[in-house]
């Protein structure tokens, strides 16, 4: 656990480097590229919590219901926002801090994140290495607000995300570390700004990474995000004792992570056409994203949950994929 | 090689991992399959510079017999034992798939420092026959059902198989006859057996043949 912390701390060193990388290559990123870099992060800002609706909507277009309205988690987000906070006074500052540095960290990484062949704003050498990281600093302070409660209940939540959280982690790796080697770069915004050929050992990474996409957002064949009190489930026991402002904090920072790893998997699934004008970029990109969102409500409708002790096998098998695609490209 | 070969390769790697960490016999009897039909269009895609009938009767016969009779008595064996999935293998599923990972990689360097890499266009097909020559092993080692280790057999001679299309080129009519005459007797016996057995003791676990020791 005290590597978890001590890998936060990344984030200063990586801010050094950034700044020696900038002045390395300042040449190449010009003065319009930051505008769209800052558009995008302004686009995920807005749009991310419609990814959500877009997925339920398609749920219920499945279920044969009409469905809660496309901006239902907007409401969501405003009605938690005016609500107050309810602390239990068992609770310590751990618990208080768990969905800010969760809100923090999915804020940060927005920073990394390259979407439709921008690069990001803060993008450095390395950055694949802090995605990764700040993900795993998030799922850290969501446990420990989770342990804090000495809930009995959270507790097991908070284990289960540990352990399938521990066999996602080396499959995201993988995949990444596949994209840097066919790339031959270790910036997410280098290694997503080329268009990649489809290979079958990309579309090995992609089912690897997609499954991953499901784990990682708590999404049905691992979890059910619309189930509480249910001994199934994972992600929602551990922030049941969250309320008000914190409670948003925490369902946008889930829509966030949504967007951002979303963004991978279309980064790499979209081959982006040289000398397109960037806000046809852009309109690709989106209907790529709002693609994946159908693709996600399909399979979360078609699916069941998987049995707990199935999960870590399915996990093994995104390893596995993506550790053979790296080994494809490895020889 | 041209990249179709490479992909029914990379077909035959995951069609591996997928039978060390699946436990239920019907889907491997479908995997089994699947994998007839990529050697069909492997021996083709690989002799396609120089198609002779031979060539195309060969692809035909191991399709037939690996594609359709061998999933064919597997199936009915299964139907007739009642048995629908592997219990307890001797080496978890999990762990199986991350040795054939590793076995991937050992491959895979080995594939590009032998010999007679020089011979084959591809390191990938060395590597993908060794490791499904590993895979049918595995399976006939450490799981309980002799029908899993009957499927280990033809897995193994699926291997070899790949081996002798991509190095010899063209290999002998007769041998390949033979190999695939003996895997058929080996369904054969195995069917017999596995009814034997499971006509005997309700069930087709080979861990408790033990008990027949006098």
């Amino acid at each position: 656990m005290e590597g978890t912390v001590g890998r936060g701390c990344a984030g200063p060193v990586g801010g050094r480097q950034r700044v020696s990388e900038r002045a390395v290559g300042g040449g190449k990123p010009g003065a319009a590229m930051r505008v769209e870099s800052v558009i995008n992060i302004a686009l995920a800002l807005t749009l991310a919590p419609l990814m959500q609706g877009v997925i339920n909507r398609v749920k219920a277009l499945f279920a044969g219901r009409t469905g809660q309205p496309l901006l239902q988690p907007y409401f969501d987000l405003s009605r938690l926002l005016r609500k107050s906070a309810v602390f239990s006074t068992t609770t310590s500052w751990v618990f208080r801090a768990g969905p800010m540095v969760g809100l923090g960290c999915v804020l940060v990484a927005l920073c990394v994140l390259p979407f439709a062949g921008v690069p990001s704003v803060f993008g450095f050498g390395a950055d694949l290495i802090l995605l990764v990281y700040l993900f795993a600093l998030m799922r850290f302070f969501t446990v420990a607000a989770a342990l804090d409660t000495g809930s009995a209940f959270e507790g097991m939540g908070a284990s289960r995300e540990v352990l399938f959280s521990a066999l996602s982690e080396p499959a995201l790796l993988l995949c990444l570390l596949y994209l840097a080697r066919t790339t031959g770069s270790l910036s997410l915004s280098d290694m997503l700004a080329q268009p990649s050929a489809i290979t079958p050992s990309l579309i090995l990474v992609l089912v690897a990474l997609g499954i991953v996409y499901l784990c990682e957002n708590a999404r049905i064949p691992f979890d059910d995000p619309n189930t509480h009190l249910e001994l199934t489930m994972i992600h929602e026991v551990m922030v049941l004792d969250h309320s008000g402002p914190d409670f948003a904090f925490i369902q946008y920072s889930a829509a966030l992570k949504l967007w951002i790893l979303g963004a991978l998997i279309v980064g790499m699934a979209v081959p982006i056409p040289p000398a397109l004008p960037w806000w046809l970029n852009h309109a690709l990109y989106l209907a790529g994203m709002f693609a994946l969102s159908v693709v996600v409500g399909m399979v979360e409708s078609t699916m069941a949950r998987l049995r707990l002790n199935r999960v870590p096998q399915l996990l093994v098998a995104a390893c596995a994929l993506s550790g053979l695609a790296f080994v494809l490209v490895l020889r | 090689m041209n990249s179709l070969s490479d992909t029914a390769m990379i077909l035959m790697i995951l069609s591996d991992l997928a039978l060390l960490g699946m436990g239920v016999l019907g889907m491997h009897i479908r995997i089994i399959a699947v994998q007839g039909w990529v050697l069909g269009a492997f021996t083709l895609l690989v002799q396609h510079a120089h198609l002779t009938p031979r060539v195309a009767a060969i692809a035909l016969v191991s399709v037939a017999v690996k594609g359709a009779l061998y999933p064919y008595l597997l199936r009915r064996s299964v139907q007739e034992s009642e048995a629908v999935r592997e219990s307890k293998p001797y080496v978890g599923y999990n762990t199986s798939v991350t040795a054939g990972l590793v076995m991937v990689i050992i491959s895979l360097w080995l594939g590009v420092r032998l010999p007679f890499a020089a011979a084959v266009d591809t390191p990938l097909v060395v590597a993908s026959s060794l490791v499904t020559m590993f895979t049918g092993l595995a399976l006939a080692v450490t799981r309980r059902k002799a029908l899993t280790q009957c499927i280990g057999y033809i897995v193994f001679e699926n291997g070899i198989y790949i081996f002798g299309m991509a190095i010899v080129g063209e290999i002998p009519m007769l041998v390949e006859l033979g190999l695939l005459l003996d895997a058929f007797v080996a369904v054969l016996v195995m069917g017999v057996a596995i009814y034997r057995i499971n006509r005997q003791f309700d069930h087709m676990d080979a861990d408790e043949l033990r008990s027949l020791r006098g």
